[in-house]
């Protein structure tokens, strides 16, 4: 564990915990709602998590496990709670994760849902629920990302059914935020395809302000579309740093022959072509005017900022996903990547290094599994002047003064976290002025000073 | 939908809820543990241990167990220092698969020594979480022989998960208070004028207003629990005359724990509105000058309230002005709390229509069935639908709460109060008083709820 200053510790997290990426999955799902096995707590801590980021009401259910369940199984308190969250939310399907308490003491959750649909029949011919999906997701088994896609997985495990072929797309969505899955369906719709992206989070966790609100927020996946996603000519995972024991797109293709392709967030120039170009083949669409428009924009705008770019030296953190894409951006843009970094343990991360080598005359580092500590020291000792990267990066901020540039999650002291939307030229296009805007702010705001400073020598 | 009511609500939550007075025989169930799938607005009993023992600043707070609980947990309290920030730190031992099967106390061990010898560290807090407690870690060992090792004071959180609810974990929180101040071994010199503050967590500064009240009025904080303190502060905590207690919900325990082992009285006081305040530094002084037979501090109370009331002049007026008859919703964590501010909403004219806590007991409910209007509805633990249903049916105005209770308000309409524990700005005392008028009255009088009624109206028409 050389990626992290201390051995034993970890000293400010750079991640959070599986039934979190769980949680933001499910939040994609229409009509869903989760229950998360274990203590009281982890669901209460989730919530407050995700709806100081999203600025929406994030309901998650706990069986609210306690002595008694611990130590006899916590079969009956899961079963009240399927039972209660049926009473309050009528859901159509419900989502069960696990924790940490719910994996250590051995929880059968499958046959517990059994059970309870069993011992249920009754009641649960008067309500919506159509499926109840569960997930293994204990806290020390991985963070947020891994939680998110282990997630995805079971619920196509699960659902997803082969009858007859169409002509149908599977996407597999990466984490970003609701306004950047809505650029992307966007983008995807200028090709005409028929496609269904898993989870959707666009309208469930940016939702709409509404005279009738919804205690299940509107949109998401269906149960019907992901059921039919047996049934596609393809699927896309979007998303470099996904390993294979994670992949759903590689779990459609073993089961149901579907074959599948990996590429990157469309984030930055080089991978916004080639996702570009992808799509245009797979429809057999021309790229449209208007997206050939923007792409000259943001030539024109990269063209407008490289000399400004060059002087970047930063430090990148947050899922691995979002730290390849904007590491690749800082490249292709001439800004000096110090520092690529990501809580979660991820074997494709040193992938990053061929893309980076001999375009600068340094070495990058390039951690996964690490924390905010070691972050901290190297971007001190290697003067990073700007942090690219969620909330925890404040205390960086705050104890080297290099400013942070906020995007990925979470984002609790800044608002509109919800809303952020670097893809795409159009994406792309603002992320590159924010990121040259905050190096010039620290300059204009200081360069007098400084060549004051180091040159003036007083008057003889 | 069949059999399910149409409100969603759980008959096993009816005996937590209550109609104020159209209820008069029913008590309201309290003080128990959620029910299984309510979505209860609680945490569990590390974070009622977190958040009592984290304000201390000079320690060091390690989490022992899987990332979660730190990651969620980090710096999420508001308090301010005048001194180390180490506590807004977080220290984890991020436990993993590999250390669930074969336990983790090599690696709490591990991360002891990493400390004490990165850091100068004097106090470390071991927090057990869920796993911790299940795998069977002998944390209490592993403090004991690293304290003896190191010679510095490592104090076990009894904090696991499940092992009860949110005020289980007060109380493991007191305990380790307990723990360390039976500890300062100084012989105890018994002042006369020095008092602990107890249960004031000194969100953005409130303890420093506190103490300096106390000050105008001749008293000096010996203690402050735990809101900007030190270790070495904690350790003279048994050489004060009285403990004032704000925050009742999680330190009524400890106060009585140094009643018995101290023979230090206590009270119970609330600095939230000009009511409470008032009434709180009278109670303080008479107490003393009980204790002391100086008589002095009664008139140097009142001269003090008196130059304070002068100071806020008319201030309030503006605001009571423009809120009243206007309707509140209140949903905090502790029940002092939810008792001032039925009192501060009725200081600027509006009715306090719904009344919930987390984790309030039973003597503070029925203090708040005697001040709340007789429609009030007063409710325990409760979950988004019951917050939902009441607001609407009993047309609440502003929702009193914290971060995840905010976008509800927000989604349905209503104006919001952050009387949470990550605000930026004091509630306390009588400054604390205009702010909370301001903040409410920028709230619900906001201009964006004209253009919110303008779009319903467009819509409405629009649907016909």
């Amino acid at each position: 564990m050389a990626n992290r200053n201390l051995v034993n510790l970890n000293v400010n997290p750079c991640n959070q915990c599986m039934p979190l990426g769980a949680a933001t999955a499910f939040k994609g799902v229409e009509g869903s709602i989760m229950l998360l096995h274990g203590s009281q707590g982890c669901s209460t801590y989730i919530r407050r998590h995700m709806a100081a980021h999203y600025n929406e009401p994030i309901d998650i259910a706990s069986s609210s496990m306690t002595e008694k369940g611990t130590v006899y199984g916590g079969s009956d308190n899961m079963k009240k709670a399927l039972k209660n969250i049926i009473k309050q939310y009528n859901p159509k399907i419900i989502g069960v994760a696990t924790t940490c308490l719910a994996e250590t003491i051995g929880e059968d959750i499958k046959r517990i849902t059994e059970e309870f649909l069993e011992e249920n029949q009754g009641f649960l011919e008067v309500v919506n629920l159509e499926k109840i999906v569960s997930v293994k997701t204990p806290g020390y088994g991985g963070t947020q990302y891994e939680g998110y896609y282990a997630t995805i997985k079971s619920l196509v495990d699960t659902l997803a059914e082969k009858s007859e072929k169409d002509n149908r797309i599977n996407i597999i969505a990466p984490i970003v935020t609701p306004a950047e899955i809505r650029e992307i369906k966007r983008v995807l719709d200028m090709f005409k395809l028929d496609y269904t992206m898993i989870p959707d989070i666009s309208e469930t966790l940016d939702a709409p302000f509404s005279e009738n609100f919804s205690k299940i927020p509107l949109g998401g996946v269906s149960i019907e579309e992901i059921m039919n996603m047996g049934n596609a000519k393809l699927t896309i995972e979007i998303g470099q740093c996904i390993e294979d024991n994670m992949s759903t797109g590689l779990l459609l293709q073993n089961k149901f022959e579907i074959p599948f392709m990996r590429i990157p967030l469309p984030l930055g120039y080089k991978n916004t072509k080639e996702f570009i170009k992808t799509i245009s083949e797979i429809s057999e669409l021309p790229i449209p005017n208007e997206l050939i428009k923007s792409e000259g924009r943001y030539i024109d705008a990269i063209i407008d900022g490289h000399k400004h770019a060059a002087e970047g030296r930063v430090a990148i953190f947050g899922e691995p996903d979002l730290v390849a894409g904007y590491t690749e951006f800082c490249v292709e843009n001439g800004m000096f990547p110090v520092l690529a970094a990501t809580g979660s343990s991820n074997s494709t991360m040193k992938n990053l290094y061929k893309k980076i080598q001999s375009k600068f005359d340094e070495e990058p580092i390039i951690y996964d599994d690490t924390d905010f500590q070691t972050i901290q020291e190297i971007s001190k000792k290697n003067n990073v002047n700007l942090l690219i990267g969620n909330s925890g990066g404040k205390f960086v901020s705050e104890k080297t003064g290099i400013p942070l540039l906020r995007m990925g999650f979470p984002i609790h002291d800044r608002i509109g976290g919800q809303r952020l939307m670097h893809l795409f030229y159009e994406g792309g296009m603002k992320l590159l002025d924010d990121m040259i805007n905050t190096l010039l702010e620290k300059k204009y705001s200081s360069y007098r000073e400084v060549m004051f400073e180091k040159y003036y020598k007083g008057v003889e | 939908m069949g059999k399910l009511n149409n409100t969603g609500m759980l008959d096993e939550r009816k005996d937590f809820i209550v109609c104020n007075s159209q209820m008069k025989d029913k008590k309201i169930k309290c003080d128990t543990d959620s029910v299984e799938g309510s979505v209860s607005q609680r945490a569990c009993v590390y974070c009622g241990a977190r958040v009592v023992l984290n304000p201390i600043t000079d320690a060091y707070h390690i989490v022992h167990g899987p990332i979660g609980c730190a990651s969620y947990t980090w710096d999420i309290r508001g308090s301010l220092t005048s001194d180390s920030e180490v506590f807004r730190n977080s220290f984890s031992t991020d436990l993993r698969e590999q250390d669930i099967i074969f336990g983790g106390e090599k690696k709490l061990e591990g991360a002891i020594e990493e400390i004490v010898k990165t850091y100068k560290s004097e106090l470390i807090f071991v927090y057990a979480t869920c796993v911790v407690g299940v795998i069977g870690d002998d944390i209490d060992a592993v403090c004991r022989n690293m304290s003896e090792k190191h010679g510095i004071k490592i104090i076990p959180v009894k904090s696991s998960g499940f092992a009860g609810n949110k005020s289980t974990g007060y109380k493991a929180a007191c305990n380790a208070i307990l723990d360390l101040v039976e500890d300062g071994d100084e012989p105890i010199v018994k002042s006369k004028t020095k008092v602990n503050y107890m249960g004031d967590f000194n969100l953005a500064g409130e303890i420093w207003i506190l103490t300096d009240y106390l000050k105008e009025i001749g008293l000096e904080v010996e203690t402050k629990i735990t809101g900007d303190s030190t270790f070495r502060e904690l350790k003279n905590a048994k050489n004060s005359a009285l403990n004032i207690v704000q925050c009742a919900g999680s330190m009524i325990y400890l106060a009585k724990e140094f009643e018995d082992r101290y023979k230090i009285p206590f009270i119970r006081i609330s600095f939230f509105g000009i009511e409470d305040t008032i009434m709180s530094l009278r109670t303080i002084a008479s107490t003393m000058s009980e204790i002391t037979g100086d008589k002095n501090i009664i008139t140097k109370t009142e001269f003090f309230i008196e130059r304070k009331l002068e100071e806020i002049g008319n201030k309030l007026d503006f605001y009571r002005n423009r809120l009243k008859d206007k309707k509140a919703a209140v949903y905090v964590g502790g029940g002092f709390k939810a008792i001032s501010l039925i009192k501060q909403f009725r200081d600027l004219g509006m009715e306090t229509v719904m009344v919930g806590t987390q984790t309030g007991r039973p003597e503070e409910y029925e203090t708040i069935r005697r001040l709340a209007d007789t429609d009030t509805v007063i409710l325990d633990d409760a979950n988004p639908t019951e917050l939902e249903h009441f607001m609407r049916e009993r047309g609440a105005d502003i929702l009193v709460g914290g971060v995840k209770e905010r976008p509800l308000a927000y989604k349905l309409g209503v104006s919001f109060l952050d009387h949470n524990h990550e605000r930026k700005h004091p509630l306390c005392g009588f400054e604390g008083s205009i702010n909370f008028a301001k903040e409410a009255y920028e709230s619900m009088l906001s201009p964006v709820w004209d253009i919110v009624r303008e779009y319903r109206k467009s819509v409405g028409e629009l649907n016909g």
